[in-house]
């Protein structure tokens, strides 16, 4: 068996950055993201795959970064709530998150913001329905989702109103 | 008052709370997210074993472990600690004994946390495995071997029993008396964020420790005491909390162990738990069982209760003497009971302990009474809604148990429920399978007490100006995604006619802030809200003042609004905030000031009335439609209608996210989540361990699940409350339970009278119908608990003074009773 290297090096496209790094193989794109990429927006909640709070946008489909090691990565483009802002402008759905009551505690907001970031980019004419299914994999305890469905709702009216 | 009254200009307006753009920025700093530099990583060794002697640890081996700093066992930690004063039984790592799967005995501190965990699996235990108590049933009937030498027998932790006037005079007395045996299954918090803490020593050599707590100050001291060390050279700042619901009021073992750690090697130490060690954490709700005997006139009103539960405590003591208390003391808030009974007893268990969840002890006892009254107005042919507007409590009344009701607003709410879901023209009247429920419930706005005894106040605020305009708040309170932070920018905000943007927070930080409790029992926005009312109002006065000598006026006679401190009937008169401030510095020289709260005293003075006297009480009512499919059990909710008494909404936007995310979470305890345990076979060491320790099996409401909430805020502002705001935290989750179990019946007639209501117990009950049995799925026996002999009070209608009755010749004679 080849000896496993203490660390590997390569590089990602991170927030339309080149993001060269170096890390312990056994990590998963989360722990990469958060410890040696220092970009601990992205948060975690179960190490199963479960909880949504992890998700970040690889190629641009949301995926959940604790299920993904680091290693499976190298070249990708990857979106994290870091890269949603411009400048300190924030993105609608981040600016209706904050006016609609999208967050409580905070913890799940970036899972969801990713995951209807992902929805939107596809398609910003979308039902309550349709971002009820599209959140479905991402937990939030506070908030019973009501007002995280509004403030997709709220952000995908401005977007198709933004490309008219 | 010195200024001018005015409209509301921040408060009740719907806003961005004022940390909601870090929030939206994935920029908050949860407690994982700090980093250090020679920052190292700790692990837990925690026991496999329910219940057992620790005969030896070895650790040489983990310490040799290339990258391992230091090993911590038992020895390390001498001094027990806990939340109360009455049940310091935790040591942070166990010296002797395990109580549950999961319990903490050794610590391992590393270069990374994988490091850490292959260095946990070199350190060699040898256990002496004890018998397990499972149950609350196995802990009466085996007092041996103890779970604890201290609590009042065998494995009663707790065991207390009230009596407020004669009950069974009364229940003799009654037209009908309802015997009801309940269930309430344990469950968890099931905060997003796992607990994380970072510990490190400072450059004056003093400790700080940056953790998820609910409860900087209590953790501070249980610190100073653990680690015998002055307070005064300890700081605790509780990092914005991931959800916590309760689940971080205790202080916790791993931040007492990466505290020592760091004071060991004088290198930041941090944790993180994993989610299945946040499951073994705990301190969730208690698994509850209930009797209620309740006595009615035939035109359904109540005439006296006698209520015994019985908890299962888990394995240590935690907020456990405060949860027994609450799975009585609030029943008599909501309606009007001459006569009232209450039996409580707490075991232990070997099982991760339980603590304080949202609504703390109240929401099975409000489960089994809401359920009890639909059945008592099914038996008097009553209309539910009708039967409980004929009975709400009266305002600036006293209950039996010598609580003071102030404001209520809860036939409002029985009303706006009723309404809105149609309740007249829809109960009892839809198809088969379609039905709705309703329950009301009442919630505390704080504790009346403090959980050590002391004098000080509650809650304490800091202000701060300077002439640049810019306010700084300082308050112990802790941001568990609540919206305390707003709560604060808000009140200050009003006070003095600003922006929430001018008003920075500093929060939850034992070395910077005054002292406030912690975010429990819906204590924060009455106590740190009018601690900061009474701050800012002295400042504001400075300010009038000397703004009032540049615009030559009166102080009386200034506005402080939009930005500005002027005469409203002169608009030349007028000066920005930012340049009032200036004046007023110029004036009084820096400008500071501070407030405090304290609640007002308890009317009862019998042993035990501290525990749920509040200055305010909320009140919600809640209607709960659902379909239940006669065929698979499967229940699905459409819709929820919920009426919450919150006195006034400081933030209309967060006041119904609290709300609904109560709804959501109640409506989870009623259909899903369950902490529960199982045994290995006997061929895996017959251990009692949690079935579903992973958010993959332990079950909770998706965005796919939860209905949408019809919400309704009745504002009826209560004079104690700042600007008359009660809490929304806990109250609307309580009456969501019960409603969902009387829509069951609704729906299909069947009766389950336990936590959660599941499809296969629909089934089963529906089984039970259609072999003409008694359509019910519940516990059938309560056990045999022996109480203690009851304190006995006199109710205030009866001429008691709020003390116990000190021999039974005091107790007024039984009037005889008519056959």
């Amino acid at each position: 068996m080849a000896a496993v290297p203490d660390r590997i090096h390569l590089t990602y496209l991170v927030n339309g950055e080149r993001a060269p790094v170096s890390f312990a193989p056994y990590k998963t794109l989360l722990e990469v993201l958060r410890e040696d990429l220092n970009l601990t927006g992205t948060k975690h909640g179960c190490e199963l795959g479960e909880c949504g709070a992890c998700a970040v946008l690889i190629d641009g489909e949301p995926q959940l970064s604790c299920l993904v090691l680091g290693v499976e990565c190298e070249g990708k483009r990857i979106e994290t709530v870091e890269g949603l802002a411009r400048g300190t402008e924030l993105h609608p759905l981040q600016a209706a998150f904050a006016d609609c009551g999208g967050s409580q505690c905070g913890y799940c907001t970036p899972g969801m913001l990713m995951t209807a970031k992902a929805l939107l980019d596809r398609n910003p004419d979308v039902s309550r329905e349709q971002i009820r299914e599209a959140i479905s994999g991402n937990l939030c305890r506070c908030t019973g989702y009501q007002q995280i469905v509004d403030a997709i709702e709220s952000a995908a009216a401005e977007m198709r109103e933004a490309h008219k | 008052m010195s200024a001018t009254k005015k409209r509301f200009e921040v408060v009740g307006k719907g806003r961005r709370r004022v940390d909601g753009r870090a929030k939206a920025l994935g920029q908050l700093r949860f407690a994982d997210d700090l980093v250090l530099p020679r920052m190292l990583h700790c692990k837990l060794l925690r026991s496999p074993h329910p219940h057992a002697v620790i005969e030896q640890i070895l650790t040489a081996r983990a310490a040799k472990h290339p990258g391992v700093h230091l090993v911590l066992t038992g020895k390390d930690f001498p001094i027990p600690f806990g939340i109360m004063p009455v049940s310091l039984d935790e040591y942070a790592l166990a010296p002797e004994r395990v109580r549950y799967v999961g319990d903490p005995l050794a610590a391992v501190v590393a270069k990374d946390e994988q490091t850490a965990a292959e260095a946990l699996e070199l350190i060699e235990v040898k256990f002496r495995v004890l018998p397990t108590i499972s149950s609350p049933q196995e802990a009466l009937q085996n007092p041996e071997p103890r779970i604890h030498d201290y609590g009042e027998q065998g494995n009663i932790h707790r065991n207390q029993a009230y009596e407020f006037g004669d009950v069974e005079e009364a229940l003799a007395g009654s037209d009908h008396v309802f015997e009801d045996i309940f269930f309430f299954e344990g469950n968890t918090h099931l905060a997003m964020e796992q607990q994380a803490s970072l510990a490190s020593v400072e450059g004056d050599g003093k400790l700080l420790l940056s953790t998820s707590t609910q409860n900087p100050h209590y953790l501070h001291r249980q610190l100073s005491r653990v680690l015998q060390m002055p307070a005064s050279h300890i700081r605790v700042i509780a990092t914005p909390n991931g959800g916590a619901f309760g689940g971080k009021c205790d202080p916790a073992n791993h931040e007492i162990v990466v505290a020592k750690a760091a004071l060991v090697l004088g290198r930041p130490v941090k944790i993180c738990l994993t989610r299945e060690e946040v499951f073994y954490q705990h301190r969730g709700r208690h698994p509850v069982m209930m009797k209620f005997r309740t006595g009615v006139t035939k035109d359904g009103k109540l005439t006296a209760m006698h209520l015994q539960t019985l908890l299962d405590g888990g394995g240590y003591g935690s907020h456990g003497p405060a949860s027994t208390f609450y799975t009585g003391v609030l029943t008599p808030v909501t309606y009007e009971l001459p006569r009232f009974k209450f039996e409580a007893c707490r075991t232990f268990t070997n099982k991760p302990p339980c603590g304080p969840k949202r609504g703390h002890g109240t929401p099975q006892p409000r489960f089994g009474q809401e359920v009890q009254l639909d059945k008592i107005a099914e038996k008097l042919k009553l209309d539910p809604a009708e039967l409980r507007l004929g009975m709400v409590t009266k305002p600036d009344s006293l209950t039996a148990s010598w609580l003071r009701i102030g404001s209520t607003g809860l036939a409002e709410c029985i009303r706006q429920v009723v309404a809105r879901s149609e309740w007249k023209s829809r109960y009892k009247k839809l198809p088969f399978g379609r039905g709705l429920g309703l329950a009301c419930s009442a919630y505390m706005c704080g504790a009346g007490v403090s959980i050590y005894w002391n004098k000080m106040p509650h809650s304490a605020v800091q202000l701060l100006l300077d002439r640049s305009g810019q306010v700084t708040v300082y308050c112990g309170a802790t941001e568990i995604g609540q919206g305390s932070d707003d709560v604060l920018a808000t009140i200050i905000a009003e006070v003095f006619g600003i922006d929430t943007g001018l008003v920075r927070c500093v929060t939850g930080d034992t070395g910077i802030t005054p002292v406030d409790l912690g975010s429990y029992s819906s204590r924060v926005t009455i106590m740190m809200g009018n601690a900061a009312m009474q701050a800012a109002e002295k400042l504001r006065a400075q300010i009038a003042e000397a703004a009032a000598e540049q615009l030559e006026t009166l102080p009386s006679r200034l506005l402080f609004s939009q930005g500005k401190v002027f005469l409203p009937e002169n608009s030349s008169k007028s000066l920005s905030f930012r340049e009032a401030v200036e004046f007023a510095e110029a004036k009084f020289g820096t400008l500071g000031s501070v407030g405090s709260y304290s609640p007002p005293k308890a009317p009862g003075k019998y042993k035990g009335a501290g525990v749920g006297p509040s200055p305010a009480y909320s009140f919600s009512a809640c209607v709960v439609e659902t379909e239940v499919d006669p065929k698979t059990g499967w229940i699905t909710v459409p819709k929820i209608w919920i009426a919450h008494d919150i006195g006034r909404a400081l933030n209309p936007v967060l006041a119904r996210g609290q709300v609904i995310g109560g709804v959501y979470m109640g409506l989870g305890e009623a259909l899903m989540e369950e902490q529960v345990f199982r045994r290995l076979p006997p061929k895996l060491s017959s251990a009692l361990v949690h079935r579903i320790p992973s958010l993959l099996e332990y079950k909770s409401l998706t965005a796919l699940d939860m209905p949408e909430v019809d919400v309704a805020l009745i504002e009826d502002p209560d004079p104690n409350c700042p600007f008359g705001a009660k809490e929304a935290g806990q109250g609307p989750l309580l009456p969501v339970m019960p409603a969902v179990a009387n829509a069951i019946f609704d729906a299909v007639g069947v009766r389950i009278d336990e936590i959660p209501i599941t499809p296969d117990k629909v089934l089963r009950a529906l089984e039970l119908k259609n072999s003409g049995k008694n359509p019910r799925v519940g516990p059938e026996h309560f056990p045999a608990v022996p109480y203690p002999k009851p304190i006995f009070v006199l109710p205030p209608s009866e001429g008691g003074d709020g003390n116990a009755l000190k021999s039974a010749e005091g107790r007024p004679q039984r009037k005889k009773v008519a056959a």
